[in-house]
């Protein structure tokens, strides 16, 4: 008849929609949506092969947080038992030092770009001294405190210096000077072997 | 009469599906981006700890994995209920984890080498004996970028 148009006859496509479903199920199986979260640290590199072990960097007593986990999970800083929640206290105050307290870490006068002549704490060392036996959740727990501690000291600085913002809200100049004010100085021992199983 | 013709059966419409490997399709791009393929299987149990200070890991590919924990109840029998490291798809000893990071390194492009993180998947209840022992092998290693896996504390 002429007046009906004999259409090309199409490709059945109904079974794209299958094969795109196989692909759609197998990404879906190995997909792991998670990002992955942690506390990023840093460690000290090794020690030279050739080199004595002398120890001519003396440390002052009063420049060191002594910060000692046994194999209770007991937490000790300084010579006092305390708990997992003063840490953070504790740790503020001896990297702050704000009435120049002879026990706490002396300060040094630095120049630092941004904030001039300022006298910080610059020496100061927190070590951190764990056992064999320690768990490693109160290992994450003091590490985490710890780390704490310099963000909220950091995050004031930065209220207080440039204008009410957040550490992290600013400039990269602003953070740079911020951690030269507060450098993170958390040393590891090597643990002790005593009380292992 | 032809306007009630019953000999045709009538059937239901067919419901157009020309459309639908366009949906699925968009789906599939969608999770093929977002993908990241799981690598290896674990074989020890892995908890994370809790903490609050924490920090995105970034471009993955600069990330190597070390897995430390009581290996699953499968591979308890052969292995034992003690902490064992997971490299890869295997259980290995504290020896071979520099030359895992050595291996891990030279599958790197060369300008991203000295990005590299390790991130340590440490279960919660491990001892902090042999994390101590793998830390010192990172040292070695020169590997000394480390993330500390843990998740958000409520």
């Amino acid at each position: 008849m002429a007046r009906k148009k004999r259409n090309v006859p199409g490709i059945n496509s109904s079974s794209t929609a299958d094969i795109a479903f196989i692909l759609l199920i197998f990404f879906l199986i190995t997909t792991s949506m998670d990002t992955d979260r942690g506390l990023a640290r840093r460690l000290p590199p090794p020690p030279e092969r050739n080199q004595t072990k002398d120890d001519n960097i003396i440390v002052k007593e009063r420049n060191v947080l002594q910060v000692r986990l046994n194999k209770d999970n007991q937490l000790m800083c300084g010579t006092e038992y305390i708990s997992i929640g003063q840490l953070r206290e504790k740790a503020k105050e001896f990297i702050k030092n704000e009435q120049d307290d002879p026990n706490l870490p002396e300060k040094h006068r630095k120049n630092i770009p941004l904030f001039g002549d300022v006298m910080i704490t610059e020496k100061h060392v927190i070590s951190v001294q764990n056992d064999v036996g320690t768990s490693y959740q109160a290992y994450i727990d003091v590490q985490n405190e710890l780390v704490a501690a310099y963000n909220e000291l950091r995050d004031e600085l930065a209220k207080a210096k440039f204008g009410g913002r957040k550490y992290l809200d600013c400039s990269e100049d602003e953070q740079k000077a911020i951690r030269d004010y507060y450098p993170q100085k958390i040393s590891e021992a090597e643990p002790k072997k005593y009380g292992a199983k | 009469m032809g306007k009630f013709n019953k000999s045709g059966k009538r059937g239901m419409p067919e419901l157009n599906t020309s459309s639908l490997p366009d949906l699925i399709f968009t789906l599939l791009f969608f999770f093929m981006i977002v993908t990241t393929m799981r690598e290896v299987t674990l074989k020890v149990q892995f908890r994370a700890p809790q903490a609050t200070e924490l920090e995105k890991l970034e471009k993955k590919s600069l990330v190597s994995f070390i897995y430390i924990g009581k290996p699953t109840p499968e591979f308890q029998a052969k292995m034992g209920s003690e902490s064992r490291i997971q490299l890869n798809d295997k259980f290995s000893e504290v020896s071979e984890v520099q030359d895992y990071i050595t291996q891990e390194r030279m599958n790197m492009k060369e300008e991203d080498q000295p990005f590299m993180t390790v991130s340590l998947k440490i279960d919660k209840d491990t001892k902090m004996g042999i994390v101590t022992e793998v830390k010192q092998a990172l040292r070695q290693a020169y590997a000394l970028k480390i993330n500390y896996s843990s998740v958000q504390r409520q």
